[in-house]
């Protein structure tokens, strides 16, 4: 067989031989008839269908609840692939709640001069109403999910450190509980490090941030916009199987500084709120005045520490794409060591050295919004059509600080079932990462891949897959 | 339980049970009208379909006529009917939705897959040689969905909920399909009647309200007559659409959930009071004070049973 070079082959070496971990894989695969995968898939998608597993798509009237496609082959990482990629996850999401902390009360790295303060001060995701506020723990984001891109066999990058409120770990587990009624020959023969848990350890997490720890309950629930959020299954799910309410803003009221439900009987304290609801709606009284999703008076009962919020507001700031460049100074600067996963180079075009390297080198390289998410808005140049390119050059010498630029990266490429049969595409790796009274990492992630031949935008909300990921133990 | 939760239990109940009712009564608009009967306009089926589900002032703002597709497409298909088939399907759905967690997969799947088919249905496949099939295929997945509830739901709040809903519409519906027609029921009709027309509109009831058969086993002497038809869907507590049947399951749940939560809210007690009502009269003192009166006064004491309800428990 021969092998593409452009990109790493996660399942083959340059020899075409499969590597260590994907063995078994292959020849479980080769073992199969032509139809087989395709008459599993349906299978899959059948199942998803049924159970409500579909995501939102906004600007869409008709068909708004989709579903991702799944793909039925795992990406697989060997042990020792883990034990580094969760090392470097576990470095990073410490040092980013510390800066968290920090830019939040004295600032050293900004005194220290290792960031300048302009960036932080005048970001928007900086939420002065956080000043001098102290979380339960010092934990500021409790559940991050880290987007790594893999472009050689010890070569990862960290792509954007999702702070906010990320999703997609219900398809995680999804992902799973298919692929072991699909397929439970392939997993007698592999050792596959189990995702069942991460529901208790989501709830632990939580728990373990509730403002009174002296209480022996914390009572959490899960915040959702609703039904018609785009994310709303994921919600549904997660509060279901942590066995926790799901409210919407309405079911919750404020009452002298505290935060309560509104039962069929008496109303209930809420200790912890898990939300799903982005910061500028989480209280029409602090932030977005006509905010019908959020809760009039939450901050105050926030800052007044009755109830934890998670994550906690003003997070945002430490997943922004213009701070993501010093993320390796902090690192250093509040964990005194190197950083084991690598940032991508990035350029600000608000710089004008930046911007002017970034228009003449529009086809080579990846051009994003600053607050973009989800792949909208931006513009990958190798694959983008010269009409494409000139449009997108005046948009951004319209407004350059809106915009950051990385070269692209030859994504790493899984074997995937298209129409052909079998090949490769490009894919990259989100890992689930919960921070409350300790780290935890769920072994693996969300795999996700882009369907489309040599296409490297993997996002769901553009024709996006999903993958099982499994981490094989030793 | 959260008040929302309590509520959307309640009318995913509610819409589910309706969505059967509807269908009910087009499978009798249907087979009436494509039956001969003497004389009568043929439309006056499709009209008591209307009047019965509530559906007729919506079509006459939209219709100018009455006409067998016209009145199936609004109740079955249209989006902007309230009570159209396909509105009751969706909207007991998004209830189920938005409180995934309060019920079982089972269930989930039942409402959830009746939704993915429903929608997937074109309007202008089905024809009129194709509508008795799929509205019995909308009546068994009701049954499908009442079953995944019996079957699977924890006896907790959340039970009692989803079936004070189902069975408040259930009760509200027999009223109404009584009084759209009270007059074929009044006991003049047995002394002028037993003619071809007032046994064809006695069937038609029977069978909207799914007690054709079972009529037969519950008189024995078999013969129709308005005041055993009356009695039979009013007062008979075995016939699982009458009224006191509705009525008793009402006050069970609604004690039960009295019981649930240790305090006996307004609601209970109006529950218990149409049930002790229904079981302390007869058919001769309703005819006494008017078959139209006692049915009009019994559809506002659900209504307001319903509302009292949603007041106690906080649906939000």
């Amino acid at each position: 067989m021969s092998v593409d070079r452009t990109f790493f082959n996660e399942m083959l070496d340059d020899a075409g031989m499969s590597r260590p971990a994907y063995s078994k894989l292959e020849d479980w695969l080769n073992s199969k008839p032509p139809n087989f995968l395709k008459k599993k898939n349906r299978e899959a998608e059948t199942i998803f269908r049924r159970l409500g597993i579909t995501f939102a798509v906004y600007g869409s009237n008709e068909a708004t609840e989709r579903l991702i496609p799944f793909d039925p082959i795992p990406r697989i990482l060997s042990a020792s692939e883990w034990r580094r990629l969760s090392a470097g996850i576990d470095q990073r999401v410490r040092a980013l709640n510390a800066f968290l902390h920090d830019i939040y009360h004295r600032q050293e790295i900004i005194r220290a001069g290792r960031i300048p303060a302009d960036l932080i001060i005048q970001n928007e995701a900086f939420l002065p109403e956080m000043v001098g506020f102290t979380p339960a723990r010092k934990v500021y984001a409790h559940i991050i999910g880290t987007d790594l891109v893999r472009v050689g066999k010890d070569d990862f990058y960290v792509l954007e450190d999702n702070t906010r409120t990320p999703s997609g770990v219900s398809y995680m587990m999804e992902n799973r509980e298919t692929m072991m009624r699909m397929f439970p020959e392939l997993f007698e023969i592999h050792r596959v490090a189990p995702v069942e848990h991460y529901p208790d350890s989501l709830r632990q997490t939580l728990e373990s941030v509730g403002p009174d720890q002296s209480k022996s309950n914390q009572t959490v629930v899960v915040l959702t916009p609703g039904i018609y959020n785009s994310a709303y299954f994921e919600h549904a799910f997660l509060a279901d199987s942590m066995g926790v309410e799901l409210v919407e803003g309405r079911d919750l009221f404020v009452d002298e500084g505290k935060v309560f439900m509104r039962t069929t009987r008496k109303p209930k304290q809420v200790d912890v709120i898990y939300r799903r609801i982005d910061d500028a709606f989480l209280d029409p009284l602090t932030f977005q005045p006509d905010s019908m999703l959020g809760v009039p008076g939450l901050f105050d009962a926030y800052r007044a520490g009755n109830v934890t919020i998670c994550n906690a507001p003003g997070t945002g700031i430490a997943d922004d794409k213009a701070i993501y460049a010093y993320v390796p100074e902090i690192i250093e600067f509040y964990t005194g060591q190197k950083p084991i996963l690598k940032n991508v180079p990035t350029w600000n075009c608000a710089l004008e050295d930046d911007l002017a390297y970034v228009l003449d080198n529009l086809e080579d390289i990846v051009v994003k919004e600053v607050h973009g998410s989800g792949g909208y808005g931006m513009l990958i140049g190798p694959t983008a059509s010269k009409r494409q390119i000139a449009d997108f050059r005046k948009v951004l010498e319209a407004n350059p600080s809106n915009y950051i630029a990385q070269p692209t990266l030859a994504l790493s490429a899984c074997p995937t079932h298209v129409a052909s049969g079998v090949a490769p595409r490009h894919v990259d790796l989100r890992p689930f990462v919960l921070i409350g009274d300790r780290v935890r990492i769920t072994p693996g992630g969300l795999t996700r891949v882009a369907l489309k031949k040599g296409s490297l935008v993997v996002n769901s909300s553009q024709g996006g897959g999903t993958k099982d990921t499994w981490v094989l133990e030793d | 339980m959260l008040g929302r939760t309590a509520s959307s239990l309640f009318w995913m109940a509610r819409y589910h049970e309706r969505a059967m009712n509807i269908a009910k009564l087009l499978e009798v608009a249907y087979r009436n009208a494509i039956v001969a009967h003497g004389g009568q306009d043929s439309m006056d089926d499709w009209r008591f379909a209307l009047l019965s589900s509530g559906c007729a002032a919506g079509y006459e703002a939209k219709a100018e006529e009455i006409s067998p597709k016209g009145v199936i497409s609004y109740m079955v298909f249209d989006k902007d009917n309230p009570f159209s088939v396909r509105v009751c399907l969706e909207a007991a759905r998004n209830n189920a939705r938005s409180v995934r967690t309060s019920i079982t997969s089972e269930l989930w799947e039942a409402i959830n897959t009746t939704w993915i088919e429903f929608s997937d249905t074109n309007p202008q496949s089905i024809t009129r040689d194709r509508l008795p099939e799929f509205l019995s295929w909308i009546s068994q997945r009701s049954h499908l969905f009442r079953g995944a509830l019996l079957n699977t739901i924890l006896r907790d709040d959340g039970y009692f909920f989803s079936q004070l809903g189902n069975f408040v519409e259930r009760a509200g519906n027999t009223a109404r399909v009584l009084n759209t027609q009270y007059w074929v029921l009044l006991p003049d009709n047995d002394v002028i009647g037993d003619g071809s027309m007032e046994r064809y509109q006695w069937t038609g009831i029977l069978r909207a309200l799914s007690g054709h058969r079972s009529y037969r086993f519950a008189y024995p002497n078999a013969k129709l007559s308005a005041q055993n038809i009356a009695e039979f869907l009013i007062l008979r507590r075995e016939m699982p659409r009458s009224l006191a049947h509705c009525y008793e399951w009402i006050s069970g749940s609604a004690n039960d959930l009295g019981l649930y939560y240790g305090e006996s809210l307004p609601s209970l007690k109006m529950a218990d009071k149409i049930s002790s009502e229904l079981s302390d009269t007869d058919m001769s003192d309703i005819y006494h004070n008017g078959l139209h009166d006692f049915l009009s006064d019994f559809i506002v004491q659900n209504n307001n049973f319903a509302s009292q309800l949603s007041q106690d428990y906080n649906f939000a």
